[in-house]
């Protein structure tokens, strides 16, 4: 077989295995190529680690319920080797490991879906408090009991009801210049801001609870559950954020955990820690409406990327991305004849900029590869051997960096703080590539270096950042077998780069 | 500002995806490269295969031989200093003469012998190579250029590009410093390109910077004047290099000495395609020529048949 007719074979049998998956998905699952009307599904993954102590393990967590405003889409268990179930108690629904003989680190993976679906849940009204055990003043100790007895008091002066007496109580608590009272009790009360609010609350009856919760927004990862306070005033519950005040239940908090219990109890185990995750994706609302049945019946979508765990997702939106940009690095060498600094790191650079935001990205770059060339031309004259010089180089751009943070972090330009992005390695090395090529060839071929390795970077950045393709990317990711099929057969190009056109074009006068 | 793709091609330009995919990379098998881009194995090599090189006089191989180099110099007064691994001309040390205790460079500047010591050393710990990799210096007899070429070339060795392709002298051209170029033949740093009739040796045109010139830009000699002496012994010694290293498609860079003549300087097997300009002419076609010979010709049966074939006057 010819080398020719082998990559025709190649490349039209990946191309035609990724359109057909695609249109598989497309045709006969019905999920939409293009995106059009969607709702954003949020993937709330909880990972609990612990470290087995060759005992019996019992893990138990706390599980979110149906909330007003959002629906759950459904839920994920991943632990190898546990039983698992879930089992109601009086504060909520809660999920329980259990395993004899735990040895060595284990992770546990639950992950819930949940979109956000205004009116069309209504919960099981009314949410009946449970029991509160009756707490008094007395049970304060005698030097803070006159002191708690004052604040509520005066709390009680200025609030009309329950919900302004509660907001009061918890604006005295976070004032700039708390009062003697306050600043008494937190400092004796032994306990937290929470825990005395909440204790003060139940001196004067009022039904109260502690609640876990996120609030559904970016993609995040390793984020911990935002603590809040609920208050019954007879009807209903008040959530109230113990920064801010009274809150109007914000559409987006999705509350994790009600009652008193701790999120997670382990027992048999040491150094257990849970982590949550959050993951953004668009979903038409047609594919949310039949997603459970797809997946029972497509086999296909079982084994697709929404099966990992939530944090891993967010990992691979970005390296889904890399190909892309990889192709239009490939595109702007073989056929525009663009001269780059570094094969890749093009690529690199507009992934950084998908961070930096683009303007703030370029200004950044320039002023640290600019820097980083005039102190690498004092190093050049140390005369150094190559290691330590990069070596050298490496720590002037952490420092440039990190002068380049503080500095603007004072001046208060939030942009620059996101300069931690840029692959800092790489900088180093376009740094030395340059200046090498400054002594060598001269400013000139820098420049066109330089400039070629940003006009390729900028493109590999409208191409990663524009929504279609970083829908294609993550939804259809068979779509790579097609990416890497073109690459294939560019690369057999054996056509005019652009640049050549240009070159030669004294030979056609 | 563009040029017509489909002209190009039809005039047989070879471009650079054109060069790598079927020239570079069908015809230079990659296990051969050492041989070329280390030219101390080029040296052996070629000498061994009886042709004419610059002679080698001493190899520097570690550091610590360094503080003998007083008396590896003793007896030499003009000499070249280069790494075996070095590209583009780095590294590179010209020295023309000794006065007492100091070396003239070819432009007139004065060095100290740890001046060389540190040269030296940078070559050892592979500041010219690629990637950096530790290298070897070797220094060679100073090649006596021929005084043919005195009036096109500013402070710099003119040096004779052959493109062999399968063993056939293609193409060729005369590289000639310049002011600019710092006294180095490279095209792209504004060397003087000079096309050579395969037929004659005569020149044919010139360009600098990939535009026409007719004179040097610093002698103002006409190059329309130009004719290379030896031309066939040239063609001869540079198609010889394809036995030698198995590459299909190598540049191989020739100087003339005054007294030994033709001799090897350098092997490429990468060689550019700015000679095309230089001698307004697509390589590609001339390659198709090539390809439809017989494969096991002599050397001299190649040599002419190229210059039968390949002339332009």
């Amino acid at each position: 077989m010819s080398r020719r007719f082998q990559v025709l074979l190649i490349t039209f049998s990946l191309a035609f295995t990724g359109f057909f998956i695609v249109w598989y998905k497309v045709g006969v699952l019905g999920i939409p190529f293009l995106p059009h009307e969607k709702r954003s599904v949020y993937k709330i993954g909880a990972e609990i680690s612990f470290e087995g102590k060759n005992k019996p393990v019992l893990v138990s967590m706390a599980l979110p319920e149906p909330q007003e405003g959002i629906q759950i889409l459904s839920e994920d268990v991943a632990s190898s080797g546990f039983g698992y179930t879930e089992a109601q108690t009086e504060t909520g629904k809660r999920a329980e490991w259990s395993k004899r003989n735990v040895v060595g680190p284990q992770i546990l993976y639950y992950s819930i879906e949940v979109f956000m679906e205004p009116g069309e849940y209504k919960p099981k009204l009314p949410l009946l408090p449970y029991e509160q055990k009756v707490e008094t003043l007395s049970d304060l100790p005698d030097t803070l009991r006159n002191t708690a007895k004052n604040l509520l008091d005066d709390v009680r002066l200025r609030s009309a009801d329950i919900h302004s007496f509660a907001a009061q109580l918890i604006n005295d608590f976070n004032a700039k210049e708390p009062s003697q009272a306050v600043k008494i009790l937190l400092a004796q009360g032994g306990e937290n801001k929470f825990e005395i609010i909440s204790r003060l609350l139940r001196y004067r009856k009022i039904l109260v609870r502690k609640i876990h919760g996120l609030y559904l927004e970016s993609e995040r990862r390793n984020i911990a559950l935002t603590p809040m306070l609920e208050v019954y005033d007879g009807k209903k519950w008040q959530l109230y954020d113990l920064k801010k005040g009274k809150v109007t239940r914000d559409k987006n908090f999705f509350i994790w955990q009600h009652g008193g219990d701790s999120v997670i109890e382990v027992t048999g185990a040491t150094k257990s820690h849970i982590s949550f995750s959050l993951n953004e994706r668009q979903v038409p609302v047609e594919y949310l409406l039949e997603k459970q049945e797809l997946i029972k019946k497509a086999a296909i979508l079982d084994f697709s990327l929404f099966s990992l765990p939530v944090s891993e997702q967010n990992a691979y939106r970005h390296i889904l991305l890399v190909p892309f940009g990889a192709l239009v690095v490939v595109l702007l060498r073989i056929i525009g004849g663009l001269r780059t600094s570094g094969t890749f790191m093009p690529v690199l650079i507009a992934l950084a900029f998908m961070e930096t935001t683009l303007f703030a990205g370029l200004i950044m770059f320039i002023l640290i590869v600019g820097t980083g060339l005039v102190i690498r031309s004092y190093l050049s004259s140390l005369n150094l051997l190559l290691v330590a010089r990069i070596s050298a180089v490496m720590i002037v751009v952490i420092m440039i960096m990190s002068f380049m943070s503080i500095l603007s972090f004072k001046l208060g330009i939030k942009e620059v703080l996101t300069v931690t992005f840029f692959p800092m390695i790489i900088l180093a090395w376009t740094i030395e590539r340059m200046s090498i090529l400054w002594e060598e060839e001269g400013a000139k071929e820098v420049f066109i270096q330089g400039g070629g390795s940003l006009i390729v970077a900028v493109f590999a950045y409208f191409a990663m950042t524009y929504p279609f393709v970083s829908h294609i990317a993550f939804n259809f990711p068979e779509l790579l077998l097609v990416v890497l099929a073109v690459i294939i057969m560019l690369g057999r190009y054996s056509g005019y780069r652009i640049s050549e056109l240009i070159r030669f074009r004294s030979m056609v006068d | 500002m563009f040029a017509n793709p489909f002209k190009l091609k039809k005039l047989g330009i070879l471009g650079m995806n054109k060069r790598n995919i079927h020239y570079i990379g069908a015809q230079n098998d990659r296990k051969y490269y050492p041989l070329v881009d280390n030219k101390l194995k080029t040296k052996v090599v070629a000498q061994n295969a009886g042709i004419s090189v610059p002679k080698l006089l001493v190899t520097i191989e570690h550091q610590s031989q360094l503080r003998n180099l007083k008396d590896m110099l003793a007896s030499l007064d003009k000499f070249v200093l280069k790494p075996a691994q070095g590209s583009g001309g780095k590294g590179i040390l010209v020295i023309i003469k000794r006065e007492g205790d100091e070396f003239i460079k070819a432009n007139g500047q004065r060095l100290q012998l740890r001046d060389i010591q540190r040269d030296i050393s940078n070559i050892l710990s592979g500041l010219y190579s690629l990637g950096g990799k530790p290298d070897v210096a070797m220094i060679e007899t100073l090649v006596e250029f021929d005084p043919i070429f005195e009036r096109y070339s500013y402070e710099g060795v003119p040096d004779i590009r052959v493109i062999v392709y399968k063993g056939f002298p293609t193409m060729a051209m005369l590289r000639c410093s310049t002011s600019e170029s710092d006294g180095k033949a490279n095209l792209h740093q504004g060397a003087v390109g000079v096309g050579i009739d395969m037929k004659s040796g005569k020149s044919l045109f010139s360009v600098q910077h990939g535009m026409p010139v007719t004179h040097h830009p610093d002698t103002k000699y006409d190059f329309s004047e130009l004719e290379i002496p030896y031309w066939e012994k040239i063609l001869t010694l540079a198609a010889s290099c394809y036995e030698v290293t198995h590459l299909g498609y190598l540049g191989v860079d020739i100087v003339l000495d005054k007294n030994l003549g033709p001799l090897i300087l350098e092997l490429n097997a990468r060689p550019g395609l700015a000679i095309q300009i230089a001698n307004r002419t697509g390589a590609v076609k001339r390659y198709d020529v090539i390809d439809k010979q017989p494969a096991n010709l002599s050397v001299t049966q190649r040599v002419k048949f190229s210059m039968n074939h390949f002339g332009m006057q």
